[in-house]
This record gives C-alpha cells, structure tokens and sequence, in this order.
C-alpha cells in the first residue's frame, strides 16, 4: 500500500474510534465506569506519548514527568478558577492574589507554555547529565518543584498545600479526546520532521549525532521542552478530570506508572503507548477491582481475594511483561493497517505450512 | 503466541469486571472508604460500623417491598487522585446511597462524581467545610472543623491555662490544615499565641517538632493528623521527655493512639463524636460481633475497643435506611430529596441536617484522654462552643 | 550552654538518622559500583525486613525474630537479583533500572496486601527502646547506638573489601566486568555477594531506623531510600567511606533545616544537594576516576 493511502486509512480508523466513543457516550449513563477510565486513559496517553518522546525516542532519561503534570495543572487551575469562587477556594488565603480569570483552552496552553518554561529553565543545567544520572536529578526536581508549591508563602497563588478546586472540567469524553488526539498528532509530526529524525539520531548514538553536526544541547533541550509542554497540558487535563487538584497527588510514584506504561507499551511507539495506557488505567482502575472483594462460588472461598490483591496481582503482571517481553506491546514498531495484514499473513502463512 | 494469550486473558478480565450479579429486590448502598493509605485504619473502623449495622439491619422495607441491602465497598486508597475512578465504580454499581468517607480530602474530591450522578453521598467522618458546600448531593452526620477548632483552643485555654500552642500539621491534608487553621484562629481569639509547623508526607522523624514545639516553651500541642502520623509524635514526644499535653481531633480517637500511649509518660486529649458506654446494647453487640470474626478484630487494630468512627458508621448506615424508606424508592434522585427532612436516632446522638449544605445540626462534641494504664479513654468533659 | 541544650536534640536526631542512612547507602554504592544499577527497589527491601521482624516477633521471642529477618532481608535480596536483574544482565541499563521500579512497585504493593494497609507497630527492642538523658537532651539509646554501630560495621566492611579474597574481586569485577571473568572470577557470585551484603545493611538499618521510629507502612523505605541513594551520589558512588559521610551529613543537614523551621523544604534539600553535587562535583565528594556520568 502507498504511503497516502496508508495515512487516509489511519485517519478514517481514528474517525471511527471517535464516532464509537461518540455513540458509547449516548449509550451509557454519564458517570459509568468506562467512560471514566477512556477519560483517564486518553489523558495518560498524552502523557505517556510525552515521556515516549523524551526516553524512547531521544534516549534521555528522565523522571521529571509528575513534576511538569504539577506545574501544568497548578497553571490551569489557579488561572481558570471563576473570580467569584476564590474567595471560598482560598478561604486561608483571603481570596488569593490572583484576581480575574481566563477561558479554559487558555488555560491550557498557559499550562504546557509554563511546564516548557520551567522544562527550559530545569534543563539548563540537568541535561549536562547523563542515563541513570539524568532520571534521579530530574526525579529531585520534581520533588523540590513540589515542595514549592506546597510552602505557605506562595499560598496566596497556589492555595499552599490546600486543594484547588471549582475550576472548570469536562463531563463528555469527546472534549479529551479531541484535546489529547491533537497534542499526540503534533508530536507525531514532531517525530516525523527533521527534528525527530535528530533526536533519534542522538538516541542511537551521541558522538556519531554530534559529528553529523547535530547540536547536542539544543536539541536534547528542545526535545524536554515539547515533551514538558504536553506533560503540562495533560497535567490540566488531569486537574479538569479529577475537580479539584494537589500538589500531594503529583508523587514520584506517578511518574513510575507513567514510565511502566511506556515500557508496556514499547519504547518509541507511540500507539504502544497510546494502547498501553488504556489498558493500564482500565486493569488497574477497574476490571482487576474484582479481586479486591471477597467472593464465595458455593460454599468455596476463593482465596486470597481481599482489598489489595488487585494490585499485587497487577504488579506481577507489570513485572512479567518487564522480564518476559522486554519490548511491550509494540515494540518500537507502530499500530498500522499494513502492520496488522502482515501480522496475519505470517500467521495464515505459517498455519498453511504445518497443514502440508 | 504470548500475544494471544495475553489478549485472551484481557478479554476474560473484562468479562469478568463487567459480570455483575443481579438480584430482585435488593437495594445497594456504596461504602466509599479508604482501605489503604494514610487513612487506612480509620477507614477501616468506620467500614466495621457500616458492616456491622447491616449484620443487625440486613433488610429495609422501601414503599411496601422488602429490600435486601447489599453493601458494595470500594477503596479509594486515602487519595484525591483515586477517589473519582471509585466514586464511579459505585455509581455504575447502581448504588442508591453512598456513605462515606473517612479523610476530607478524597470526598471533596469525589463529591463532583456523586453529584453529576445525582447520587446522594452521606459523609461520615469528613469534618472539612468544603465537602458539603455547594453541593445538594454531600449530607454529612459529623461536627464540621470550625466547630471542632473552637472547641479544642476553647478546651486548650481553659483546662491548661494554654498561652502558647504549637500546631503541627500534614502538608497536602486538607483535613490537617482545615483544622490547624480554625484552631489557631480561634486560639488566637482567645489571646493565645501560635507556633506552626508542618510536616512532609512520608515523615517518620519527629524528633525536630517536638524539640522546636518545647524549646518554644509551648503550653499544648495541637497535631490534627491521620493515625499513623500520630503514632509516630506520640512515640517521639514521649522519648524526648516533652511533659506539655497533645491535643487532637476525631481521627485521634482509635485505638491506635491507646496502644502507642500506652505505658508512656504522656496526655492525649481528643474531641470525638461518642463516648464508649454511650449506649450498652450497641458497645455489646458490636464487640461481640468484632470479636468473632479475626479479619474484623485485625481491622479494628487488634482489640475490640470501639471507636467513634464506627459508632458514625453504624449511625450513617440507619440515617441512610431512614432515608430510603422517606424516599419510598431506590432510585438515587428521590432519596436526595428524601435526605434534608430526614432525622434519625443514632448512637451517637440526634441527626438532623440543616438546610444551608445539608451538614449535621451537632453542638457538642466529647473531651476525651487517653489513660496510659488501661490503654482505655477516660471521658473529661462534654465540650460546646461558648 | 541555652544554646547547647536547645539545638542538641537537632544534632542528636541527625546523626542517628545519618546513621541509619548510612546503612542503606552502602548497599545503594556497592551495587551501584558493580553494576552501574540503581537498585529502586533497595529501600523496599528495607520495609520487608522491618515487616518480617513485626510478623515474626509475634510467634516467636526476639532473639529467635531478628536473625530471622536478618536471614529473611538477604534471601529476599538475592532472589531480586537473580529474578529481576540477572536476566536483564546484556540488556541496556534503562531496562534493568526499570525492572528495578517494578520490584520496588511489586514488593510495595505486597506489603499493602499483607499489612492490608494499616500502619504496623515496630516492636519494642529492649535496652535499645530505652530513653536516656544525654545532658540536657532525653532521647532513645538507639540514637546513641546507631552512629557507633554503623561506624563498626563500616569498618567490618571496608576489612572484608580490602584485606580478602572476595573483596578483591568485588573491586576487580566493579572495576571490568570483561576482564575480571577472564581472570577467573566467578562474576555472578560476587554480584550476589554484594546484594548479600547490601541487604544484610539494609536490615541491620531497619532494625534501628523503626526502633527509633517504631511504625511501619508499605511505604515506609521509599523516602529513606532515595535520601540514601542521594548520600551515596553525594559521597562519591563507589565510595564506601564516601557515602557513609555523605549520610551522616545529609541527616544533620536535615534536622537543622527542621530545626530552622523550614520544614516544607526538608525533603527538597536533598535532592537540591543532589542536583547541586552533580552539577559542580559529579564524582561526588571521594569519587576519584572520572566515569561517563557527564
């Protein structure tokens, strides 16, 4: 198949995501299980996408992810929040200092600008270092960022450790999905322009990249600033699906989900990502809730099942996939028609062998 | 290969997710309690009250019909981040009512998902203001942190002479730093003197605190925290020789704080929402039933000693019995309009909504200190606000 | 002699937390040094073990209980490394430090199930539990004991790496993997004995660190852990003396800042340190050879 109609056909196939996720929003009633999780799960896309962009395909690592989501979600609240609701949200900070608000899609683009600002500001010094030595001085940043907005001495911005809330969020699915589908085709394109094909450059390796005369520096700087950008957004996303926001949510732990999503679903993939996350959130959200509750088939207890097998089982199965099948889900390949007629034509092809 | 399966057992997963059982007649109220995380333990006392009230009241007659009530838990694990994804578990459950939950934090942050529902919520032990207000779908039965602030800075002036109070609270714990807030206000009405702290996440050495809070040369200690901050201040406090009593909220009164205390040099002081032998046949029943179950006594902490939590459990799952059989119905938007009027009699006294934020009409709240002895509270006094 | 009074208690708190530190990051170095691994998962290992002491001090006496755990810590630490680590040996470093996060991840979340996540109560160590009075200052004796019984071990240590046979190879094999196999040294033993040895610390540190701090969640180990691996980056990673001063500076730094009243930034304060260290210094304080961290 060429390569035009290839593109047609991925953009016909996310139309019809689109038009499903559509027609599951009239179906079901508006709080159901599912559409929370297809919220959850296309704002982690984003992010994962974002961090897929800075480790898998420029091979930086780093662990700043929640750190930048902070930042992105602190913007969006503190500058969205209605005038006539600040006084009740900053009830200990008299109203706060901050006295008009703006729309939302603002909001947004303030929080990926602000995350890439502090990305550029961060990376300054940070992307001097190197693999494991890049992770824990990003990992550090995230948490001192925290420790700022969590003092008492910006609370008249950020509400101190307090939580922020009575800013506007969405209700309908479409409205992330739009959002998120957007941000993951620009960094798409971002991937595919010369841009990206530096930053891989640099991935495979640094000396012959920099001897290609690729600016080392500018683009590892570029690199973390597109992918803060749309960690922030996400951050916002993430504020406008959860109401209310704080800082004590944005913990190093969540940059670690967000890292294992990534390797599940294949470093430099960005469908692996994408599909990685959906499962991610939805087994650990909510078809493993199961095994959190006691059950009896008969008379028979079935055991083990109590609050907290859910996750030990999904960490198994986290640590299965990290051993087992190194590369996740995708690998670095990408979800594609072309990709799928293959798939099956091995497997028809190889089916045909045995019966002869 | 591995591919299929994996996509094999997916499917299976997902089936068995959506699998749900279906019974006539049998009407679901939603627990929404923390299971784990910093709020674990007190989640899990006010669990025990909730499944307790159902053992003695397992079935409700709504308009006519017998209902069986069926409780379905989810945990939403202490976090505000959690809290949305379990809030809509439940609703997808099709719950009526929801009870819960223990810890401001993860209700404010759930309450946005029970009212989009339309699902009335019926907080137990969240004492923030911020749960209920603005929201016709949060009722609570519980004191609020102003009132419980004034309370204990009214107690900490009077009973010790308090001049200087050092707060500590938790950064990022709206419960912590609602009532440290109100406390200090009040306090400082009263012409006393603040000092305030905060602690991290995560902290286990206290030591630093203490020693500021006696060099200081504080008269009380106020640390409104979750139990496992404060098993490690007691702890630490007692270590370092600090002789100024410890002051605390609600969540201080479990019996992880009795058995911290135990045989140490120390005075703890909490307001709570009930006294043990406040009501015989409910202490009675409810140890009897804690103790013939191991899962139950080990979520209780080990021994059978009841805690205010429990007993708002117990009286949040009657209120919500109430409330079902005013609505006449099941269905979620009627017993919200049912809940305002409703009023029920409970262990822990008279519930009434007011009809502001729907919060509970509550003018005293219970002094209690833990005796280092016994590992038992003593009751000191029946505390308003004046 | 106010001003002794006042700001000994800080000091005292420091170190012992230094101390306790200290322990956990000498297992951090080792296998870092060998491995070039950041072992995630190290300051889990140090939860279980104070787990395993709590479940075990409950059916058995005390003495029986805490050579149990000390048994229990370095098996649990050399099955980690044989299941997550040793498979991933030729495959790039990311992969083996996310296997890392997801042990650390697993035995989180074990813990949860098992503790069903209610904060457990370290039992009481006798002699150790006492309070004394050191001057003006009351504290725990296991304040007093922690520094002196780090420093011993330390000293144990650094005998063992540079006076033996097995030390020997443990500085050739950190030194070339290549080449030390080619001598004829069994490499994957000695990684094995570094995980040992790294956990038999890091159980010796839970042991003191939740006497002094005496209740036990499933997240107990992941702050003291990443402030550990800090004063090992901070030491110079490699560096056993190195990180030990690393530790024992990080805790005194601690508590002062706590001390100043600066609490929101006591946590900060490391990782400020860390960036700062990596930036100016990134071989750390007695790192010496120049590796490829920049």
């Amino acid at each position: 198949m060429g390569k035009k109609k290839n593109i047609i056909i991925s953009a016909l196939l996310l139309l019809a995501l689109l038009a499903v996720i559509m027609i599951l929003e009239q179906r079901l009633p508006a709080t159901h299980i599912a559409l929370t999780v297809l919220k959850k799960g296309c704002i982690y896309s984003l992010v994962a996408v974002s961090m897929n962009l800075l480790n898998g395909f420029t091979g930086l690592f780093s662990l700043g992810q929640a750190g930048f989501m902070l930042i992105g979600a602190y913007a969006y609240a503190v500058l969205t929040i209605p005038v006539d609701a600040r006084a009740s949200v900053y009830q200990y900070f008299h109203g706060g200092v901050i006295q008009f608000s703006v729309p939302v899609f603002a909001g947004l683009l303030a929080s990926g600008i602000l995350a890439a600002a502090f990305a550029w500001l961060i990376g300054l010094p940070v992307l001097r270092l190197k693999s494991d030595y890049l992770a824990i001085a990003t990992l550090g940043f995230a948490e001192i960022i925290r420790a700022f907005f969590q003092w008492d001495v910006l609370g008249p911005i950020t509400n101190g450790s307090n939580m922020l809330r009575k800013y506007p969020s969405f209700t309908s699915v479409t409205f992330p999905f739009l959002v998120c589908g957007v941000c993951i085709a620009v960094m798409v394109l971002v991937i595919h322009s010369s841009y990206g094909r530096a930053f891989k450059a640099i991935r495979d390796d640094e000396i012959a990249a920099e001897a290609m005369g690729i600016n080392l520096a500018k683009h590892k700087r570029m690199a973390f600033c597109i992918s803060s950008f749309f960690a922030g957004v996400g951050g916002g996303l993430l504020a406008m699906y959860q109401s209310s926001i704080q800082s004590q949510t944005f913990k190093s732990a969540m940059t670690y989900e967000i890292l294992l999503i990534v390797v599940i679903g294949g470093l430099g993939s960005v469908t692996g990502s994408c599909i990685a996350s959906f499962l991610f959130i939805a087994c650990s959200e909510w078809w493993l809730r199961f095994l959190d509750v006691e059950t009896k088939i008969g008379d028979f207890k079935v055991p083990f099942l109590r609050a907290g097998f859910r996750k030990v089982v999904f960490s198994v199965i986290i640590m299965a996939i990290v051993l087992f099948a190194r590369k996740g889900i995708m690998g670095s390949r990408e979800f594609s028609v072309d990709g799928i007629c293959k798939f099956f034509k091995k497997r028809f092809g190889r089916k045909k062998e045995v019966k002869l | 290969m591995k591919k299929m399966v994996a996509l094999a057992v997916c499917a299976a997963m997902c089936f068995a997710g959506t699998m749900s059982v279906s019974a006539a007649e049998t009407v679901k109220i939603g627990v929404f309690e923390p299971a784990s995380g910093d709020n674990g333990a007190g989640g899990k006392q006010e669990t025990l009250g909730i499944q307790y009230a159902n053992s003695v009241a397992p079935t409700v007659e709504i308009g006519g019909t017998e209902y069986n009530v069926e409780l379905v838990v989810v945990d939403n694990e202490s976090s505000a981040e959690k809290a949305p994804t379990a809030a809509s578990q439940l609703v997808s459950e099709g719950v009526s009512v929801v009870l819960g939950t223990y810890g401001s934090g993860a209700a404010i942050a759930a309450a946005p998902t029970f009212e989009q529902a339309g699902v009335p919520a019926i907080g137990v032990t969240c004492t923030n203001p911020q749960v209920t207000e603005g929201n016709d779908h949060y009722f609570r039965i519980c004191f609020l942190d102003p009132f419980q602030g004034t309370v204990l800075a009214n107690f900490a002036a009077d009973n010790f002479e308090a001049k200087k109070a050092y707060v500590l609270t938790k950064l990022g714990d709206d419960y912590s730093a609602g009532l440290g807030f109100y406390f200090s206000e009040a306090f400082q009405g009263l012409g006393g003197e603040v000092i305030q702290d905060t602690f991290p996440e995560g902290n286990a050495d206290f030591t630093s605190y203490i020693t500021t809070a006696i060099n200081e040369g504080a008269d009380v200690i106020f640390a409104p925290t979750s139990t496992e901050a404060a098993q490690l201040i007691i702890d630490t406090a007692a270590s370092q020789g600090a002789e100024m009593p410890l002051l605390a909220g609600d969540t201080w009164d479990s019996n992880v704080i009795l058995s911290a205390a135990e045989g140490k040099n120390i005075q703890v002081y909490v307001t709570t929402f009930y006294q043990e032998g406040g009501n015989e046949e409910f202490d009675s029943g409810i140890k009897e039933w804690i103790n013939a179950d191991s899962t139950n006594l080990a979520n209780n902490g080990g021994n059978d000693t009841v805690a205010a939590v429990t007993a708002m459990g117990y009286d949040a799952y009657f209120t919500a019995l109430e409330a079902l059989k005013n609505a006449g119905s099941t269905d979620p938007a009627a017993v919200t309009e049912a809940l305002p009027s409703t009023t029920c009699t409970g262990v822990t006294g008279a519930i009434a909504f007011d009809d502001v934020n729907g919060d509970a009409i509550r003018d005293t709240a219970y002094v209690k200190v833990a005796n280092t002895e016994t590992a038992q509270w003593d009751f000191v006094a029946e505390q308003g606000v004046n | 002699m106010d001003f002794i009074s006042k700001n000994l208690p800080y000091l005292l708190a420091g170190i012992s937390v230094g101390g306790q530190y200290a322990l956990i990051a000498i297992g951090y170095t080792m296998v870092y040094g060998i491995l070039r691994l950041i072992n995630f998962a190290h300051g889990d290992i140090f939860t279980v073990a104070a787990l395993v002491l709590v479940y075990s001090s409950t059916i058995m006496p005390l003495y029986l209980s805490i050579p149990l755990t000390l048994v229990a810590t370095v098996v649990l630490g050399l099955v980690v490394e044989r299941v997550a680590y040793k498979p991933l040996r030729n495959a790039p470093r990311m992969s083996v430090m996310i296997s890392a996060i997801g042990v650390s991840y697993l035995l989180q979340n074990l813990a949860l199930y098992i503790t069903g996540g209610l904060a457990q109560t370290y039992p009481a160590i006798p002699i150790i539990s006492n309070t004394i009075k050191i001057g003006p200052a009351t504290t725990k004796i296991v304040t007093v004991v922690t520094p002196v019984l780090t420093i011993v071990l330390v000293f144990a240590l650094m005998q063992l790496i540079n006076h033996t046979k097995i030390g020997m190879a443990m500085r050739s094999v950190a030194n070339d993997f290549e080449t030390s196999r080619l001598m004829g040294i069994k490499v994957d033993n000695i990684i094995s004995m570094t995980f040992v040895i790294g956990s038999f610390l890091a159980a010796v540190g839970s042991l003191l660190y939740f006497t002094n701090y005496a209740s036990v969640v499933p997240t107990s180990g992941a702050m003291p852990g990443l402030k550990a691996f800090v004063a090992a980056v901070f030491g110079g990673i490699g560096s056993i003396p190195g990180a030990v001063i690393g530790a024992f500076i990080i805790g005194i730094c601690e508590n002062i800042i706590k001390g100043l009243g600066w609490t929101t930034f006591s946590d900060a304060f490391t990782f400020a340190l860390l960036i700062v260290i990596l930036i100016v210094k990134p071989t750390g304080l007695f790192g010496e050879k120049a590796t490829d961290k920049v």
